[in-house]
């Protein structure tokens, strides 16, 4: 199966439409958990980035090779070796952040939404446009965490990016964890609401689940 | 009680209740939504997890202090880890098939999705990364498993109630299921303060 979609319709693709969190609602588990401030939220997303595009490339430059019945392990192997790479780089490199969040980088291993898309689109497709879609992906996921917790950072502690902004300290539950589970779940509502105001859909975002 | 077993039991109470995957941690999400929808189904959802859960951390605890640390590959965990996990889940499915095929038909749908869940590979993780003993790695992930069978059940009560009531449109589903999931995490804060470890 070949693709007609041009590279930045696929990147459109995966920051829009078919979000990873705010419309498929996969892959929360350990994004929520990092939310609690703004650099935290965007260095997971940068994070998932990498992975999701060094994973797509290696996996549609590989789609000749692999057998199609190992291939779920052999997957699971090339995203594996690339979250120990980002693992290993963030221990390196953002010592502060990585003592924090460190268990959730090593479990983007086990991200639907990565194992999804090598599967589904990697390897069937050549791979410039597997890095525009694994790119898109990643996007859209960047811009989740981050406006997710843009709201957590500001309302908890009234800072952004460590930042004062707010003197006072509006509402401390936001940075609790059941913040991040108010947080999202407004805002999946609040996308949902858009989307049957503006643009007609029918509100089925996330409805799905898993 | 000897100093131990205190020990061991704080350690379960930890990963059960305040540190419940579930509510504070927010592992194993997807799943946790996924499956809430029915009672039924949780329970066969979580009786598996917590099985799954103990041996295959049991296993890794194994490979992790006479394999890994032996030979210095500690750096390959991850992939290690998520090998014995996924090997294992399959390894038992096969076997169940075979041995038990009634115990098969009630578990064995749930038995092909946790495969790759982050829960379970979280607690190997958090076990070596915490240098749990062998009974402390049971004992944790027993406590988990409990936790978080604990967790699906009482979402999963709430759930079968709110079918029943009225919703605002751009909320249904999903979007109501993450405020309520919100509310029970407030409440299961109240635990923090129960033992300080």
């Amino acid at each position: 199966m070949s693709n007609t979609k041009t590279n930045w319709q696929l990147v459109r693709e995966g920051i829009l439409t078919d979000n990873t969190i705010f419309r498929m609602a996969i892959s929360l588990c350990p994004s929520i958990a990092v939310t609690s401030s703004l650099r935290n939220g965007f260095l997971m997303g940068a994070a998932v980035l990498f992975v999701q595009v060094m994973v797509n490339m290696t996996v549609s430059a590989m789609r000749n090779v692999i057998h199609p019945k190992i291939r779920i392990p052999i997957f699971m192997l090339i995203i594996s070796a690339w979250v120990s790479v980002t693992d290993m780089g963030m221990a390196a490199f953002a010592r502060e952040a990585y003592r924090q969040m460190g268990l959730y980088i090593e479990l983007i291993v086990a991200f639907a939404s990565i194992l999804a898309k090598a599967e589904l689109f990697a390897s069937k497709n050549k791979v410039v446009p597997s890095m525009f879609e694994g790119f898109g992906m990643g996007v859209g996921f960047l811009i989740a965490l981050c406006i997710i917790s843009f709201f957590r950072e500001l309302l908890g502690r009234g800072t952004l990016w460590g930042l004062e902004i707010i003197a006072a300290k509006p509402l401390l539950i936001m940075v609790l964890p059941a913040g991040g589970f108010l947080t999202t779940g407004l805002l999946m509502g609040f996308f949902n609401w858009v989307d049957m105001h503006y643009f007609g859909g029918k509100g089925a975002g996330g409805a799905s689940g898993h | 009680m000897s100093n131990e077993s205190i020990r061991l039991f704080q350690l379960f109470i930890s990963a059960s209740l305040i540190n419940n995957f579930v509510f504070t941690r927010f592992l194993g999400l997807c799943i946790f939504f996924g499956v809430s929808k029915k009672m039924e189904t949780a329970i066969g959802m979580s009786i598996t997890f917590t099985a799954v859960m103990v041996i295959s951390s049991a296993i890794s605890w194994f490979l992790f202090n006479y394999l890994m640390i032996p030979m210095n590959i500690t750096f390959l965990k991850i992939v290690v880890f998520i090998g014995v996990v996924a090997t294992f889940v399959q390894a038992s499915d096969t076997i169940m098939r075979k041995v038990a095929p009634t115990l098969y038909y009630k578990l064995g749908v749930y038995l092909a999705l946790i495969a790759t869940n982050c829960i379970i590979l979280a607690v190997p993780l958090i076990s070596s990364d915490e240098g749990y003993s062998f009974i402390e790695t049971l004992v944790f992930g027993l406590g988990s498993g409990l936790g978080f069978g604990l967790a699906l059940t009482i979402m999963a009560s709430i759930r079968e109630k709110l079918e029943l009531s009225i919703v605002p449109r751009p909320f249904q589903g999903l979007p109501i299921a993450f405020i309520v999931t919100g509310l029970i995490a407030l409440a299961f804060t109240g635990f923090s303060g129960l033992l300080t470890l």
